[in-house]
């Protein structure tokens, strides 16, 4: 009957496994987008930057045979995406959240269209560190098998946390994102910093795409974003522009994902279509209960558009 | 043009002296600055003063390198300078504190010192940075906390470490704009004094905009006065009297002359009565609560208070805009919800502060703004489905002309008229017709010496014909001359109530500071 041989102790063992393979692009495009967001700017293209930086990394890993290549190409790439919309942004009367859109449908758009000669051949995936060693079980062992890139994206958060503090980068950057009054009072060019940090943000956002096609599901295909792109930016809003809150949602939002999975794998069968909705239902209640209507949100750069 | 770089940088604690001769802007055919001469010799406090519009903030720009004078020149310590750019009036020791304010608010103080300098580590090594802030802070008048996030300092505060940060950068000549709008009077002359002694120890040169002449006379040594781009006179402070002052400011020009203060019959009705409001803060952490506020009929009652401490959001109650968790409003003895039926019925006028953002649709026409009270109702009362429009104009026409408001076209955007001017459209929609109860916010903050007698004569002229007025405002001078009873609201409560006529401003300054 227990065909898992853990039994019930397979959920959260699926859980937390799931929550690492699921969290890592939203870990990467959210880091991304916390540091686009903290210059003061929204860059609502993430998912075709993620999409296309998908594409780029199986495309490259192919042709190269290293799927490391591919994820430098994959960020060159995703780097040039940020550089267009932070270059459009910087002329006046532009919206960058209308040129976000902009860039997504074009980003989508590209992959395919560049992408079609991919969808057949097979690249190398990205490796993995077995940590379950000690364990007999084969399940531990699996859910101990942790990509390289969420290892990356963790200690990233951490060092993105104390670079905001502790470096002249990461000060200009919050600088820059409070008030450009202040920003261009102290010489500094706020355009060319949002420019920077967009770019950024993008080349950060295509290594979630480049863990898509290399690690999990680990192929390309036109379906291989479920939104991955625009939940992330969600996701910063909700971790208050922490870039370890940004970890750590995403995360949970990673663990409420593999619900719906782990309930089946142990026999659930009953309504799990349900418990794929987790994460957004998640998302909204959370982003209900810490709301408030008389209250601004604590936190949120100055100058970014939606809080102008 | 050549870039002169003779002086020798500046001494951090070495005052520098400077002159500006025959300094001329023009902005197209339009003459920003005439000819202007000033001289403000190393280790003095001079004061520039001037209407609106006079030129004053486009002289010190010119003097900072924003813009690029048509003519004339700029001189540090008798050398002839050029200054492109703020960065080269920084190397000259030049500095300026903005009216508003240049700190990053998420920011801590110490962290908006040291982004600010020239030089700054790529990694910040934050144990050394704090020793050497500290023994800098040794140095400093000025006692503020360098830990904190600057958007949880007070004003006053505020000021002082935007004074720091210039001192802290090395900047030996400070221009102060308007330094003190948003500060107590306590706050403000300890401030000054302090900048005040640190001329005195040939420290510091300090040109000073102001509007406050009593600032003017106390602390600085010589005083420069411009109108209408062009030096209308200039010399030391002690020769000089408050009258000369003025004179020299307005010209000829005839100001409104406020009413004569009827008298509060001592059985005037309560129209406002506020009760035991309690509601939180803008950001959540801090309560207001407001045991008991009365406003009679035919009195204005001023609410006196450094900013940020509850008075803006009780107008937000009283506006609507924030509900109340606990208390009541009544208006006229009946409930008051704030509501536009409310409001219509019990003939309630709002003047918010900064009327464009909240009084406002910046983006519609003058007429349309103007109508914003009126056009929902017909002439002979009853809702209305369709717009008036022949009449909205026409109301608009005669109110633009009744309350002088200057504005291109009666169709044109209220956000392309001038600050005094959407606040005198927005008191003519206000003052117009019945009004029983007006709730006034800062309504001459920013405004120029005629456009503040005309608006305080339009409110003391509707006080008199019976209309309840609340006033709350951050001038403390307005308070005193338009008040009849004067409350101090500190820290989210009305701490003191005094009669205005008998007001001690120490007593009143002490409770704004948070001693009662």
């Amino acid at each position: 009957m227990d065909e898992t041989g853990i039994g019930i102790w397979g959920v959260p063992l699926a859980i937390f496994a799931g929550a690492i393979r699921v969290s890592t692009p939203f870990i990467f495009v959210s880091l991304g987008e916390s540091i686009t967001e903290r210059s003061g700017r929204i860059n609502l293209g993430l998912e075709g930057t993620l999409v296309f930086g998908a594409m780029t990394a199986y495309a490259v890993a192919v042709m190269s045979n290293s799927p490391w290549l591919g994820v430098l190409a994959a960020m060159a790439t995703g780097a040039v995406f940020g550089l267009v919309h932070g270059w459009i942004c910087k002329f006046p009367k532009v919206n960058d959240i209308a040129i976000g859109i902009a860039m997504m449908q074009f980003g989508l758009g590209l992959a395919f269209f560049l992408g079609k000669p991919f969808i057949q051949p097979v690249a190398p995936h990205l490796p993995s560190i077995p940590l379950g060693g000690w364990s007999g079980l084969p399940q531990i062992q699996s859910a101990l098998n942790i990509n390289v890139l969420f290892i990356i994206g963790a200690l990233l958060s951490v060092t993105l946390w104390w670079a905001f503090k502790n470096t002249r980068i990461g000060l200009i950057l919050r600088v820059v994102g409070d008030s450009s009054d202040a920003a261009r009072a102290m010489g500094l060019n706020p355009d060319t910093v949002r420019l920077l940090a967009t770019a950024v943000g993008g080349s950060l956002a295509a290594v979630g795409g480049a863990y898509l096609s290399l690690f999990y599901p680990g192929s390309w295909n036109e379906g291989i974003s479920s939104g991955q792109g625009l939940m992330a930016v969600a996701l910063v809003i909700f971790a208050r522009w922490n870039p370890i809150g940004c970890f750590l949602a995403a995360l949970l939002f990673g663990g409420a994902g593999a619900l719906g999975p782990a309930l089946q794998s142990v026999g659930v069968t009953q309504g799990y279509y349900l418990f794929y909705a987790a994460p957004y239902m998640l998302t909204l209640v959370i982003l209900v209960a810490t709301s408030s209507p008389t209250r601004s949100l604590a936190g949120a750069p100055g100058a970014l558009s939606i809080t102008k | 043009m050549i870039q002169i770089r003779d002086t020798p940088l500046p001494r951090a604690g070495k005052a520098v002296g400077i002159q500006t001769i025959g300094m001329t802007m023009r902005f197209g055919s339009f003459t920003a600055l005439d000819n202007v001469s000033i001289d403000v010799p190393a280790g003095t406090f001079h004061a520039l003063l001037g209407e609106n519009g006079a030129g004053k903030s486009t002289l010190v720009k010119c003097i900072m390198g924003f813009y690029h004078q048509t003519s004339g020149s700029l001189s540090v310590d008798g050398h002839e300078v050029s200054v492109q750019s703020p960065k080269d009036a920084a190397t000259y020791g030049l500095g300026m504190v903005y009216q508003q304010f240049t700190l990053v608010p998420s920011l801590t103080g110490a962290e908006n010192l040291v982004i600010n300098r020239a030089h700054v580590p790529a990694i910040i090594n934050w144990a050394k940075e704090r020793k050497e802030l500290a023994a800098f802070m040794e140095r400093m008048p000025f006692k503020i906390s360098l830990d904190r996030p600057v958007s949880e300092l007070a004003a006053g505060e505020k000021q002082k470490l935007e004074i720091v940060k210039q001192l802290y950068l090395g900047r030996s000549f400070l221009i102060l704009d308007e330094p003190t709008s948003v500060l107590t009077p306590a706050e403000a002359d300890e401030m000054l004094g302090l900048v005040r002694g640190m001329t005195e120890r040939g420290e510091l040169t300090v040109l000073m905009i102001s509007h406050k002449f009593h600032e003017v006379t106390k602390f600085t040594d010589a005083v420069t006065v411009l109108r209408r781009g062009k030096m209308a006179g200039s010399g030391l402070v002690k020769d000089l009297t408050t009258k000369d002052m003025a004179a020299m400011m307005i010209g000829d020009v005839k100001l409104a002359e406020l009413d004569t203060r009827l008298p509060v019959p001592a059985d005037a009705t309560p129209i406002l009565v506020v009760s035991d409001i309690k509601a939180p803060d803008r950001t959540g952490l801090k309560m207001i609560d407001i045991g008991n506020l009365t406003v009679r009929a035919g009195e204005i009652v001023g609410i006196a208070g450094i900013s940020g401490n509850g008075q803006k959001e009780l107008a937000e109650v009283l506006a609507g805009q924030r509900p109340p968790e606990a208390g009541s409003i009544t208006v006229k003895g009946s409930l008051y919800g704030a509501t536009r039926r409310e409001t219509h019925i019990n003939n309630v006028r709002f003047i918010p502060e900064e009327p464009l953002n909240n009084a406002c649709a910046p983006k519609m026409t003058v007429t349309e703004n103007l109508a914003f009270r009126t056009f929902d109702v017909k002439r002979e009362g009853g809702d209305a489905l369709w717009l008036d429009m022949k009449s909205m104009r026409r109301r608009a026409a005669s109110l633009i002309s009744d309350f002088k408001v200057k504005t291109a076209s009666h169709s044109s955007p209220i956000a392309s008229l001038s600050g005094g001017n959407v606040q005198r459209a927005v008191l003519a929609r206000e003052l117009t017709g019945d009004v029983d109860l007006l709730i006034v916010s800062n309504p001459c903050f920013g405004l120029d010496f005629s456009a503040v007698a005309e608006i305080r004569a339009r409110i003391m002229k509707a006080r008199n014909s019976g209309t309840a007025v609340l006033l709350l405002s951050e001038d403390l001078d307005e308070l005193l001359e338009m008040s009849d009873r004067i409350m101090v609201m500190s820290d989210g409560r009305l701490v003191y109530e005094t009669p205005a006529l008998s007001a001690d401003i120490s007593v009143i300054g002490a409770h704004m500071a948070g001693h009662h």
